[in-house]
């Protein structure tokens, strides 16, 4: 991003200028030209893209409504995918031990894993950001507690602060269904991720506050909350756009982790993670594509995610230019 | 040196309070452990006495006293779950787990540090950059996943390894080991190696970056220079130096495959601390998971001490360093 490389005042200025001037910018930008040049950046995008409309769309595309008893019938149970000898045109990867329709499911689980993975990463931008900006300008002993905090919770694996979160919130909630256990479930989530936003954007708002923009800016007596949601919020976003990517795919990870484990979102909504774990029975049975379907799923969404990550933080980066 | 010895003593004792704290707040908040312990038919004045015999009636900052006095000598009490000593359900876990990590420890740097060499010297060759790609897969593969894929592969189609269980151990005191039989080792190979999978592309991605770097030093320039054969400059020097931070990402990354064999234990039906945990998570037994929590942050808490306490009196100038991130699931 341009005005963070170079932020003067009057790029200062370009960055508050309404939406649809920022969209012809960034069309025109380096930004776009490097993601046409870059072919795997584009292939991630594109199967991203893909996973995401898949999931959107999910009960218009699927052939079958899983969740819909009616159409359930167990005589269709344990087939094969429609290229095997078994399989059964219908079912195109074949369908699991209630007879449920193995695409469709994996449709439906993947548009479950988006909304949680997503949601989660929006939610702990949300209060990483503030929490950031909040310790770099404030300072003292808000600033310490906040950063303290942050050490503890970065020197755990996440898997575990998720699992430890998402154990109190059954304590407490021990009748959650539903809405309710899928709130626990992003919070956790939530909860888990919001310090590695904190800390980044705390880094950036201390070095932010010391340059000439925003002294000019206090000078002509711009208010604190205008100075930094108009002038030191957009500057410290770009790091942040790297690391809410990345931490997309590592949301999706850990929800499918936590739901393998059979502690994340309920049972009556299956996402791929659950899928995995109700397949996981059947392996030995031979029936392989009841587990790895989903899988595979998984492993796309994560991997195109990654990449796609990987390659806006060296877009970004103008050192690895 | 003393003051910041000292000063990182105390945080580490403050992390450990704070960890206890919620421990704590799990048996304060959750649950009633009265109506628990009373049953159904118990009159009021027997609860009220329960209540008064277990301390409930306390304040909660004599409460928490007694419940780190407790957690010091490894008291937590007994399972809801399987009415059994907390200490003693962990005590009779903690070798399955423990064995789990350190094998899968050995694989990643056995493994990974040939590959991170040849990874380097080749860098230019296909075959090194096929490895490079194979090692970003493997950081974007769940690990539940790498072990299903090894059950499928080498349980189900090849039969060549069991997929659950710890298969034959022996007892050798209060420690029972599998390492002592053969059907121990079998049963070892797979869940180790998914637990490894991890750790062992963060070590070659670290000795490849550090032999690119050391590559490129002067003292290897002058190994060169003197005529030393290729062998003695790679091995002799360039890996040499770049050991030692790989060996401290390795130590710190041992709390994180204790942690992380969670999963892998819950994929491969192993019987360690991790699925106790799961177990409890599950149902929810309170004492249980205060307990391994408890017993994790201290595992993390040492391990980053001890790290934060070598570097310092390897290198004065490091003072207080970040922590280094946990990983990931």
């Amino acid at each position: 991003m341009k005005h963070r490389a170079s932020p003067t005042p009057v790029d200062a200025v370009a960055a508050a200028t309404p939406l649809p001037g920022r969209w012809r910018r960034l069309l025109a930008g380096e930004l776009w030209h490097d993601f046409t040049h870059s072919p795997v950046a584009m292939l991630a995008a594109a199967i991203a893209l893909l996973c995401l409309l898949g999931a959107l769309f999910a009960p218009w595309l699927a052939p079958h409504n899983p969740s819909d008893l009616a159409t359930l019938d167990l005589a269709d149970s344990h087939l094969p995918p429609a290229w095997l000898a078994d399989g059964r045109a219908t079912y195109p990867l074949g369908t699991d031990d209630q007879g449920r329709d193995i695409l469709s499911s994996l449709l439906y689980g993947a548009r479950i894993s988006l909304m949680v993975g997503l949601s989660s990463v929006a939610l702990s931008v949300l209060i990483g950001v503030a929490a950031g900006l909040l310790a770099g300008f404030a300072g003292g002993i808000v600033d310490a507690a906040l950063m303290r905090l942050c050490d503890v919770m970065l020197s755990f694996p996440p898997i575990l602060i998720a699992l430890l979160i998402d154990g109190i919130g059954r304590l407490l909630f021990p009748q959650a269904r539903d809405v309710l256990a899928f709130a626990v479930l992003i919070l956790a989530l939530t909860l888990t991720d919001w310090v590695r936003y904190a800390r980044t954007v705390r880094g950036s708002t201390l070095v932010e506050r010391q340059k000439e923009y925003v002294q000019a800016a206090r000078l002509v007596g711009v208010s604190r909350w205008r100075l930094l949601r108009r002038h030191v919020l957009p500057n410290v976003m770009g790091p942040v756009l790297v690391l809410a990517t990345i931490q997309v795919g590592q949301a999706i990870i850990t929800e499918a982790t936590l739901s393998y484990l059979g502690v994340g979102v309920p049972p009556t909504n299956p996402s791929l993670g659950t899928l995995i774990r109700i397949g996981n029975d059947f392996l030995y049975a031979g029936e392989w594509w009841i587990t790895l379907f989903p899988g595979a799923a998984l492993v796309l969404i994560a991997m195109s995610v990654n990449l796609l990550g990987d390659w806006l933080r060296d877009a970004l980066n103008p050192r690895l230019r | 040196m003393l003051s910041f010895i000292l000063r990182r003593l105390a945080q580490a004792v403050l992390v450990m309070l704070v960890v206890g704290m919620g421990a704590f707040s799990l048996f304060q908040y959750v649950g009633d452990p009265v109506s628990n312990m009373a049953g159904q038919d118990a009159t009021p004045a027997q609860r009220a006495r329960l209540h008064a015999d277990l301390g409930l009636d306390r304040p909660a900052a004599v409460q928490f006293a007694r419940f780190v006095g407790h957690a010091l000598t490894g008291d937590f009490g007994v399972s809801l779950r399987q009415g059994r000593e907390v200490s003693a359900l962990i005590a009779e876990r903690l070798p399955a787990t423990l064995e789990l990590s350190a094998v899968a420890a050995l694989i990643a740097t056995a493994a990974g540090i040939p590959l991170g060499v040849y990874a380097a010297l080749r860098r230019r060759h296909w075959d090194a950059k096929a490895t490079m790609a194979a090692s970003l897969l493997g950081v974007s593969l769940p690990t539940f996943l790498v072990g299903i894929v090894l059950i499928e592969v080498f349980s189900v189609l090849l039969g060549w390894f069991p997929s659950f269980g710890r298969g034959t151990t022996v007892q050798l005191g209060a420690w029972s080991t599998g390492l002592l039989t053969a059907d121990g080792w079998r049963h070892i190979v797979l869940p180790a190696f998914t637990l490894a999978v991890y750790q062992l592309t963060l070590v070659m991605r670290l000795v490849r970056a550090e032999m690119l770097e050391a590559l490129q030093s002067d003292y290897v320039k002058f190994a060169r220079a003197r005529g030393l054969p290729d062998r003695v400059v790679y091995f002799g020097h360039a890996l040499r130096n770049t050991l030692v931070p790989v060996l401290t990402i390795s130590g710190l990354q041992l709390g994180g495959l204790i942690a992380f064999s969670i999963v892998t234990e819950t994929v491969f039906s192993w019987p360690g601390m991790g699925s106790l945990f799961i177990q409890a998570v599950q149902f929810p037994d309170v004492p249980v998971m205060a307990a391994y929590l408890c017993l994790i942050a201290l595992v993390f808490v040492a391990i980053n001490l001890a790290v934060d306490l070598l570097y310092a009196v390897v290198d004065p100038r490091l003072r207080v360093h970040g922590p280094i991130d946990g990983g990931r699931p």
